[in-house]
């Protein structure tokens, strides 16, 4: 690729090729750790600082490292990274530290992330490099907030509970309770809730993809309805 | 010209879908009258608004799916399923419980797999397990068996007040016998029997009934040639043997006697509509005989060893699971191959 286009970057990241939904890559802590918006932007957060990190450093380091032992370097890095992510987030965040436990260690063994060094940042310049992670990891954080929103709201009919656990004290009166005397509907919270939404979240995604091609299939010329062409059998519908 | 040429089957049975789920829902009713008569009119007001929700919700995605609607909701499987969850749910259950349960099992048990006939999943079982692991403490609350000719019974209209404004009115619960041997903390099982007014002479007050009368309408079933005989022969004997294994005669550790887990919970309601399910169950005959017999032995399980007190849906769903693999391995001999299947010489 010697000419990167930004707009089909971003058009890949958030929509085409969509890390959560269309790659299905790092579906652990997907499925995992989106109970609650919280834990979905702080993992989401977490995911895309990594992405950043490590795809800036291996799009460095493209040209010195060989094909033979380019693996080894990029888990290597990656690791550094999240390792760095999880010190700074222990610091700061504790509590969401404590909530996301593994999930955020495990954030080394996303495919995302290996995916994206070695398809792209291993091809790639510095700047399109670092664009891409970024755009990859705002992907993978829409989806993981939508999900994580949907859960929280079927589950416990209110939405941004426990702000404060990533923004400070100041977040904590952001709970917006929608329902008021609202049954925990456990099953959206609870793992096979992870799975149903993910599901309704892609046949959205496949239904809207449809509906666009439909416009733009519409939009081209169309043969002229019964018109008998030379070598055709039948009738063009 | 062309000579009309019908292929073979020339005789057809009376047997539409249709036929087969009129049939069915004729068949609960012996079961239905005992739940009613021991535990008052909750069940038919579950079972009415469960079906209103269901064939509200099967219109609803026959449409979406453009699909024709007259044709698929005439088959009365919605009316099956929801009748089924309507008998499961404890009765005076609240109907937003109800509600959740039957869309659940239309729209995602049975549509979003493919509709009628693609679901793998017992779609009334996969309504009850959510509902269950969902809310509890409304599940597991079951009406006190006061019969509707008692004293303080709950009356019809109570029943619906129950239902739709579960705020105004208090209906009396009781553990049922299942739940009451699980917390069974007395020295016999016999104590726990005397000390307990809601066990009858063998598993329950009212529960005894309630399994008999569904187990003269699955009998009906067999006689109409529904379903065979296979599936739940082998669940209730699978059932009593274990039963009859693990029964020490009385001790508080026994976890009841074979009689007592025929004729209480489920057993006989799973034996001859649940996993009599043509769909979500094994298709031969030796591979019915595996189904449910598994299915008997996880019941027995998950009720003694497990943490709920009945276990008919959670067994039901788990052998659902493997009804694809025991076709695998069942698959009978076609006429004129040899075992191994390749053609005999």
């Amino acid at each position: 690729m010697a000419e990167t286009s930004y707009k089909e970057l971003s058009i890949n990241g958030l929509w085409k090729n969509n890390p959560a939904i269309v790659q299905l890559l790092g579906l652990c802590p997907l499925l995992a750790v989106t109970g609650s918006v919280v834990n979905a932007i702080g993992l989401g957060l977490a995911t895309t600082m990594v992405l950043i990190c490590s795809n800036t450093a291996v799009s460095l380091i493209r040209n010195v490292v060989t094909d033979a032992v380019r693996l080894p370097a990029f888990v290597m890095i990656i690791a550094a990274s999240v390792t760095c992510i999880e010190l700074l987030m222990q610091a700061y965040t504790y509590e969401l530290y404590q909530i996301l436990g593994i999930f955020l260690p495990l954030i080394t063994t996303n495919c995302v992330i290996l995916g994206r060094a070695d398809a792209f940042a291993s091809k790639n310049a510095l700047l399109p490099s670092f664009y891409d992670g970024f755009i990859m990891g705002l992907g993978f954080m829409v989806i993981l907030v939508l999900l994580g929103g949907l859960r929280e709201l079927v589950g416990t009919g209110a939405l941004f509970a426990n702000m404060d656990l990533l923004f400070g004290p100041g977040a904590a009166s952001w709970e917006l309770v929608l329902v008021d005397d609202y049954k925990n509907f456990l099953l959206a919270i609870l793992p096979p809730g992870a799975f149903i939404f993910t599901g309704l979240i892609i046949a959205l995604k496949n239904r809207i993809d449809s509906g666009l091609k439909a416009r733009a299939d519409a939009l081209k010329e169309k043969p002229v309805k019964g018109a008998k062409r030379v070598r055709v059998t039948g009738n063009i519908s | 010209m062309a000579l009309m040429r019908i292929t073979s089957p020339h005789a057809h049975g009376p047997l539409s879908t249709a036929m087969v789920m009129r049939t069915v829902l004729l068949a609960t009713l012996p079961g239905i009258v005992a739940l009613v008569h021991f535990f008052g009119f909750g069940v038919v007001v579950n079972i009415l608004w469960a079906c209103l929700v269901a064939v509200g919700c099967e219109a609803l995605v026959l449409k979406l799916r453009k699909r024709p609607l007259g044709f698929y909701l005439n088959d009365a499987s919605a009316l099956v399923t929801a009748t089924l969850l309507g008998i499961a749910l404890p009765p005076y259950a609240p109907w937003w419980l109800i509600a959740v349960g039957v869309s659940f099992a239309i729209i995602i048990g049975k549509h979003l797999y493919g509709g009628m006939g693609y679901n793998p999943f017992n779609p009334a079982m996969l309504g009850y397990v959510v509902l269950l692991i969902s809310f509890p403490l409304e599940m597991t609350t079951w009406g006190a068996p006061l019969g509707i000719n008692q004293v303080g019974a709950p009356g019809l209209l109570t029943a619906l007040q129950a239902c739709f404004m579960p705020a105004s009115v208090d209906i009396a619960t009781m553990a049922t016998p299942l739940d009451l041997l699980k917390q069974n903390d007395s020295l016999l099982i016999a104590n726990l029997w005397t000390q307990q007014p809601v066990f009858g002479r063998w598993a329950g007050l009212g529960w005894e009934w309630v399994n008999i009368g569904f187990l003269a309408g699955g009998a009906w079933l067999l006689y109409k040639r529904i379903f065979t005989w296979h599936a739940p022969v082998t669940m209730l004997a699978s059932l009593t043997l274990l039963a009859a294994i693990f029964y020490d005669s009385g001790s508080s550790a026994s976890g009841g006697s074979p009689a007592f887990h025929l004729l209480s919970g489920g057993t006989m309601f799973a034996a001859f509509f649940i996993i009599t399910d043509p769909v979500s169950s094994a298709v031969s005959n030796r591979g019915k005989l595996i189904y449910g017999a598994a299915i008997g032995a996880l019941i027995y399980i998950i009720r003694v060893w497990g943490n709920y007190p009945d276990a008919v849906a959670f067994a039901v769903l788990l052998m659902n699971f493997v009804a694809p693999f025991i076709d695998h391995y069942t698959q009978p001999r076609t006429y004129g191959h040899s075992k191994g299947g390749g053609r005999s010489s």
